[in-house]
């Protein structure tokens, strides 16, 4: 086995660059490293004017995430064994802007994250005094797939739809809407149905199915807005036929 | 949070990677997924045909076999062969997306996708079965 792994990393510095370049880095290659290691060995002893986010390193927090060989990864749950002998491409996650190196700006997903209210909507609240709001497994197993997204933008960058037109409300977003929209504690759906059903929320996807593909947690957004769609849809025809009895 | 906060209004300069027009060439998925989207228009082609076909029985006995000899053309039965291929292809993907889009519960647990996606193979099965038989004349 060889002991050494050649990492070309994306570097751009707003100052300097135009755009990326890469750069070559060798580093151990070792059975038990996940990329985010050998980033973190690049950092320690090559290189340390290298920027990349992480913080868990344990799949949980979702801010390492990037292109690694072309494909959206997690970088802490991936291993460099699995790119041996390499060399092994790491890039910043697509479709988003590149504020430096491999970090990316991500204001454009936190806004379109407040929009679809990702909250427990309530028309009244009932007194602490009268307890938890109380649920069966049933109905937790209803949405509880949707709420193990950890808003790592993977999803996002494997979608072409996103990548082409940045106004589309994009997998995650939608996922976490339906993650509260399927909660029997939520009364927020038809608030949410608004900026859901636009042109550039569910209707934008064409079921590429790839975020559901490339996300670490299984939350499996593509099936959330393809369930979405045929709701919509059934509610469409309801409004319709029986103009006052829909909701 | 404001909708825009100043981080971003006070940013140097970031950069943004363009699409290219020929990004579904960059994984195979993607291109699975256009030759998908491609397979309406042979699914289309399809419908004329059988448009065209009851247009010409209507048109009597003399009209059908001129449009089946025009069907005959090498052109046209390559056509029809690449658009059954499209066409099946067409079906088969999204039989198998059905599970994607429908959740059916039975006491509080998700049906699995097969059983999910069988019922349409089985409508597909029985319906070529219906119109094989009135064809040959059942
Ligand atoms: S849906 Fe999956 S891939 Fe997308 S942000 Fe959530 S955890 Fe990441
Ligand atoms: S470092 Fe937290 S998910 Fe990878």
């Amino acid at each position: 086995m060889a002991d050494k792994i050649t990492l070309e990393v994306a570097r751009y510095d707003p100052e300097r660059h135009t755009e990326p370049t890469f750069e070559k880095y060798e580093v151990p290659f070792r059975k038990d490293w996940v990329i985010l290691d050998a980033l973190n060995y690049i950092k320690d002893r090559l290189d340390g004017s290298l920027s990349y986010r992480w913080s868990c390193r344990t799949g949980i927090c979702g801010s390492c995430g990037m292109m690694v060989d072309g494909e959206p990864k997690l970088t802490c749950a991936t291993f460099l064994s699995s790119y041996a002998p390499g060399p092994v491409r790491v890039e910043a996650l697509r479709n988003f802007p590149i504020v430096r190196d491999l970090v990316i700006e991500m204001t454009d997903f936190m806004v379109k994250l407040k929009k679809v209210k990702p909250w427990i909507v309530r028309e009244n609240e009932k007194p602490i005094s009268q307890g938890e709001y109380l649920q069966t497994p049933e109905q937790l197993e209803n949405y509880k797939q949707f709420s193990m997204c950890i808003n790592c933008l993977l999803c996002y960058a494997a979608c072409p739809v996103y990548g082409l037109d940045n106004l589309f409300t994009g997998p995650a977003a939608i996922a976490l809407a339906q993650r509260y929209n399927l909660d029997s504690r939520d009364v927020g759906a038809r608030e949410r149905r608004e900026i859901l059903s636009d042109h550039e929320g569910i209707w934008g996807c064409t079921f590429v199915g790839e975020c559901t593909e490339v996300c670490p947690k299984h939350v499996d957004p593509a099936g959330a807005i393809q369930q979405y769609k045929v709701d919509a849809a059934i509610d469409w025809f309801k409004s319709f036929l029986l103009p006052r009895g829909a909701k | 949070m404001t909708e825009k906060p100043v981080y971003t209004e006070f940013h140097p300069r970031w950069y943004r990677t363009r699409v290219s027009t020929y990004w579904w060439l960059d994984r195979t998925p993607y291109v699975k997924f256009i030759l998908r989207e491609l397979s309406s228009i042979f699914v289309a082609f399809f419908v004329v045909i059988t448009l065209l076909q009851i247009r010409a029985l209507g048109q009597g006995p003399q009209a059908y076999p001129a449009f089946q000899q025009r069907l005959q053309a090498p052109i046209m039965v390559i056509l029809n062969i690449l658009s059954l291929l499209f066409v099946l292809f067409h079906t088969i993907t999204w039989f198998n997306l059905t599970p994607k889009a429908i959740v059916l519960r039975v006491r509080g647990r998700r049906l699995p996708d097969l059983l999910i996606a069988a019922p349409n193979y089985v409508a597909w099965l029985v319906v070529s079965g219906v119109i094989a038989w009135i064809v040959t004349g059942g």
